[in-house]
């Protein structure tokens, strides 16, 4: 892989200074790692390094926290490629962020105000977390104003809105029933931006920096699907990738928790895994960069469909999914197969002779009679 | 010598008052069987089935079945094209255009699984000659005695949903189909497959039991929000959860050659998932067993006709021999 | 003196030697199926488990085996005297066709070394209509070695033995007529059972009599055929006046069958299938123009008396009558879609090996022992 990226115009050299520290092997891998997680090609990479290192100013990030649990920001302070401090030190300019903030209370709130004065109109808005609009959207005010407020004046500033986390992107845990607050997602209170919802809980914090990098690179948001969720993370259901597929495809399923099958690593379908009915990319990128079976299902839990609303934090743990598509193989038995052995040359070949030899014996027979029974009648007319 | 037409005209009187007679089906059928007391089924439900196997794994376990490898190189799955005697459960996929939507005839596919449907009157127990396929008059469960078996393969050729196989790559083959698990039945236990489904698709239990249960489903509405049991009626098993689908309002084996102990609900029509649709009310049976009974009931007509037969040619042969002296031949 | 003679004269000739070859390739290859099972020599599956073993050797065999029944009929019960010199003769057809078909039936049995259950009274299944076939055509042939014995009994020069046997033999006789009347309508009953599988084109409640009916006609047509084939290969006079006679008499039968077959396929609003563009209908006009060119063959009082046409009727209704049986259950059998089925070789040529034997005992008793009639009689 290195070879073809050597083959790019791009002088190296430049980029010595302005990687902090980090060297060209690594940032380039983490550039290829990042083409890669967006399903771009090896040459990608190029314009990822680029972007990310010769934009001249960092472009302004303002993250907003709503009723989360801060595991969204959690989840990104456990990446690796980049790692926190690469994306907010160098790549990014993080200009507000609830935990992240060296700064407390009205300063930090003054310095929000600052940046998007600043920045109006270029800045890209992150909530994590949902919004309560219950009474008034009092249930969740920061620095004396509900989160609401927030949301609006801050969005109506913002080039790009992303909302991490299922909380944001559907409504998540606080909007379990009853919903006593009315937590909201970010999308249904922002109507005129587009919303690009990462969800999980806590999603893989690679869906949100591929994203974040991928608007950097191109000037654009990548493939979203038709809930604003993008494509390369979230276009495929669990079950098409979970490596126990083929356990489900046999018929092999842990029935209890610690029983054979479970320690055989068999499929979980039956102990309720929602990996059948959710759409998410948890069994291909894994979680922490600590090797296979780094998820849930890996580790022997069924997944409980944390990406989806109306499953995550609605469905029963272990109640049955609904599998939403199983597009049997090819391999399947179908109702009618070819089966049965017909014609082959042999045989055809056995039944032409003996048809035939039995035809002809006849016609030769035949013949013969004529010829026969006209000596007979011959010598009887002599007689 | 010749034909004549006063002998010519007989013939087609005899010939068309013979076919009058056969013309008219109820002349020559047997009354139908009735449904066992006790009788056990199974209730498949095509929509709820998601195509797992585990059915079919289960069911190899329980019947200790060799794995049934497609092509000889290939020894890694148990792929079965149909059942046979290796396999005696299979669960096929109906597939039309790009079968994108589960239980959708067009552009969509269904499964389907095929064994023995333990008729009400069976063809396989009226044909074979030795009585190797018995039904239970209690459960009705029909099972095969391969140490009375003469491999005939009547069975096979007349099983009208081509059940019983025969195998034929063994010198001492025999005739496998589905026994409905009778040794774990036997038990208490529930047979193996619907023991193990993990959606309810197929559920064990009394046949009256499953056809109330098929009914209560065709009757609620589509979108409605149904429990399924799950495993056996009459345990209490953990449920499961589901929508109701667009059912076809039809359940097969309720009325298809006299009843079947298994039987299906399905959301596509069932002549597409590959059982028999234009069948009559009665089992194939009623008819052979008719003609045979009108013709040999007590062998009171072979007997007049022995006895005819005796006088006739007694007197015939005495003739020759007064007539010619010579020596009989 | 006997009216029967060997034909004597050498066994061994070209045609012979060339049935004895026919005859061994079929046991070397009935010794692959019974070391490594049906599957491995024939082309039977699971969706064809019945084929030309069953329905040729056995189910035709036995039909051709019925010149005894047939001429049976005319002589012993309808006082046919003139007839007479056919009997033997018919006798000796229907005992190897009958014989070879029970040993087919033993080549084709899937469990074949259980086959005493069949007559085991705990296990037999009096509603099977095979069962009865089964019992019917095992007394038949027991029958029909009684009524050949005063063959043997003449050879050996038991003249005794032979007196008393004559006075009961009319006891065999009857039970020889109503044997294959059961057993060959039941060949045909056992059809029905299988309902939609056969095409309607053959799936009838009449098919016991068209079954019958057709047995009736093979057994007279076999009559010609044989005699003139050994007339012509053993050098001997044609039958002609008397298998005239003879054909009339199966013209009757077949057009009894014919007028029944018709009818049959009108009531039931068949005819459709005939028309349509695959194997069934071919077959099922091939089958109908086999059994309808002798009617037009034999119409005329001269074309009657005349031995090539009877012989090449005698040899259309034979196989017409195969046809017709093989349409039945293999052409008309429908095992659903995706299967298919065609002889392997080796089964083919078991089929022809079984024929094969069959001449092969013909000419064996027909040179040494008193079968055939006296030629010069006439």
């Amino acid at each position: 892989m290195e070879a073809t990226i050597f083959q790019s115009e791009t002088n190296l050299d430049s980029y010595e200074g302005s990687l902090g520290g980090v060297t060209r092997r690594e940032f380039l891998k983490f550039c290829t790692g990042v083409a890669a997680t967006l399903g771009l090609p090896a040459s990608a990479a190029w314009q990822i390094a680029e972007a990310a290192t010769t934009s001249a100013k960092r472009p302004p990030v303002i993250w907003l926290s709503a009723q989360e649990c801060t595991g969204c920001t959690e989840s990104l302070l456990r990446s690796n490629h980049p790692t926190l401090e690469q994306l907010i030190l160098d790549t990014i300019s993080l200009d507000y962020h609830e935990t992240l903030n060296v700064g407390a209370g009205h300063q930090a709130e003054e310095a929000r105000q600052q940046s998007m004065k600043e920045n109006w109109g270029g800045y890209v808005l992150v909530v994590d977390g949902s919004i309560p609009v219950k009474d008034g959207g009092i249930y969740c005010k920061v620095a004396g104003k509900t989160m609401l407020e927030h949301l609006e004046e801050t969005a109506a500033g913002a080039a790009a809105i992303i909302a991490i986390g299922s909380c944001a992107s559907w409504g998540g845990i606080p909007s379990a029933g009853p919903n006593p607050t009315g937590a909201t997602p970010v999308y249904k209170l922002v109507k005129d931006k587009p919303v690009v919802n990462i969800p999980g809980c806590p999603p893989n914090p690679y869906n949100f920096l591929s994203t974040v990098l991928h608007f950097l690179t191109f000037g654009r948001l990548p493939e979203l699907d038709e809930k604003g969720r993008p494509k390369f993370a979230y276009g495929r259901l669990i079950h098409e990738n979970c490596e126990r597929r083929p356990h489900f495809d046999a018929g092999r399923f842990a029935i209890n928790f610690g029983d054979e099958g479970h320690r055989k690593g068999w499929c979980l379908y039956k102990l309720g895994c929602k990996g059948p009915e959710t759409f998410a990319n948890c069994p291909a990128v894994l979680f922490g960069d600590v090797g296979p079976g780094s998820w849930p299902v890996g580790t022997g839990h069924p997944c409980f469909g944390c990406t989806e609303e109306g499953i995550g934090f609605t469905k029963g743990i272990h109640q049955l999914a609904t599998v939403q598509s199983v597009t049997p193989p090819n391999v399947y038995p179908r109702i009618n197969e070819q089966r049965g052995e017909g014609i082959t040359p042999a045989s055809a070949a056995v039944a032409g002779a003996a048809v035939g030899a039995l035809l002809g014996a006849g016609a030769t027979i035949a013949s013969k009679i004529g010829k026969q029974s006209d000596t007979e009648s011959a010598e009887e007319g002599k007689e | 010598m010749g034909l004549n037409r006063r002998d010519f005209l007989k013939l087609t009187a005899a010939g068309a008052a013979g076919a009058a007679v056969a013309g008219d089906a109820a002349a020559l059928q047997r009354p139908p069987l009735e449904m066992p007391p006790e009788a056990v089924g199974m209730l498949y439900d095509s929509t709820l089935c998601i195509g797992c196997k585990a059915c079919m794994v289960a069911c190899k376990q329980a019947n200790n079945m060799p794995p049934d490898f497609r092509v000889p190189e290939n020894t890694t799955w148990d792929q079965p094209l149909d059942i046979d005697g290796k396999t005696l459960n299979i669960i096929k996929v109906y597939r039309q255009g790009t079968a994108e939507v589960k239980d959708r005839e067009t552009d969509g596919f269904a499964f389907v699984k095929r064994h023995c449907l333990h008729c009400v009157d069976p063809s396989c127990i009226s044909v074979c000659p030795v009585s190797a396929m018995t039904k239970d008059p209690l459960t009705g469960i029909v099972e095969h005695h391969e140490d009375r078996c003469i491999g005939c393969r009547y069975c096979v050729y007349g099983c009208p949903f081509s059940v019983p196989k025969y195998e034929f790559d063994d010198p001492l083959g025999q005739i496998q189909k589905c026994e409905f698990c009778v040794h774990l039945q036997a038990k208490g236990l529930t047979p193996a497959c619907c023991d193990v489904c993990p959606t309810g698709a197929t559920l064990f239990g009394k046949v009256s039991d499953l056809k109330e249960e098929a009914k209560r489903r065709l009757a609620a509405k589509p979108g409605d929000v149904y429990v399924f049991p799950r495993g056996n009626l009459d345990e209490n098993r953990p449920t499961h959860e589901a929508t109701i689908p667009s059912y076809l309002q039809r359940l097969y084996g309720d009325k298809e050659l006299g009843g079947t102990q298994v039987l299906y609900l399905s959301a596509v029509p069932f002549d597409k998932l590959g059982l028999p649709d234009n069948v009559p009310d009665y089992g194939y049976a009623t008819i052979s067993e008719g003609i045979q009974h009108t013709l040999y009931q007590w062998m009171i007509a072979p007997a007049a006709v022995l006895a005819g037969l005796l006088y006739v040619v007694r007197r015939n042969t005495q003739k020759d021999a007064e007539h010619s002296g010579r020596d009989e031949s | 003196m006997s009216e029967h003679v060997p034909v004597g004269g050498r066994l061994i000739t070209k045609p012979f030697t060339i049935l004895i070859l026919l005859a061994m390739l079929a046991f070397a290859i009935l010794v692959a199926r019974f070391l490594f099972g049906l599957g491995s020599v024939t082309a039977m599956s699971d969706g064809y488990p019945w084929g030309i073993w069953i329905v040729i050797d056995v189910m035709i065999g036995t039909a051709f085996g019925c010149a005894g029944y047939s001429v049976a009929l005319l002589v012993y019960v309808m006082n046919k005297g003139e007839y007479h010199p056919l009997v033997r003769p018919a006798v000796m057809a229907g005992l190897f066709g009958y014989t070879l078909g029970g040993i087919a039936v033993m080549i084709d049995l899937g469990r074949y070394w259980q086959f005493w259950t069949l007559l085991w009274p705990g296990y037999v299944n009096l509603n099977s209509v095979m069962l009865e076939v089964a019992w019917c055509v095992m007394a038949y042939i027991v029958v029909l070695w009684i009524e050949f014995t005063p063959a043997f009994l003449e050879r050996l020069g038991m003249k005794n033995l032979k007196q008393k046997l004559s006075k009961l033999l009319f006891l065999f006789i009857a039970v020889g007529v109503l044997l294959p009347t059961m057993h060959q309508s039941s060949l045909g009953t056992l059809a029905t059972a299988v309902g939609f599988k056969i095409s309607p084109l053959w799936q009838t409640q009449m098919v016991p009599l068209l079954f019958l009916l057709s047995a009736v006609v093979m057994g007279y047509a076999i009559v010609p055929f044989e005699s003139i084939l050994s007339a012509l290969g053993l050098k001997r006079p044609f039958e002609t006046k008397l298998l005239g006679k003879l054909s009339a008499a199966m013209l009757v039968v077949l057009i009894a069958y014919l007028v029944v077959r018709v009818i049959d396929l009108t009531w039931r609003g068949a005819w459709g299938y005939a028309f349509e563009l695959n194997t069934q209908a071919i077959m099922f006009w091939v089958e109908m123009a086999l059994f309808v060119a002798p009617v037009l063959m034999l119409m005329s009082p001269k074309n009657i008396y005349n031995p090539r046409l009877q012989f090449l009727s005698g040899f259309s209704l034979l196989l017409a009558g195969s046809v017709y049986r093989i349409n039945t259950y293999i052409i008309g059998y429908d095992a659903g879609p995706g299967w298919s089925y065609f002889p392997s070789a080796g089964e083919i040529m078991v089929t022809v090996g079984v024929f094969s034997f069959e001449v092969i005992l013909y000419l064996f008793f027909v040179k040494k022992l008193p079968v055939l009639h006296r030629a010069e009689a006439h």
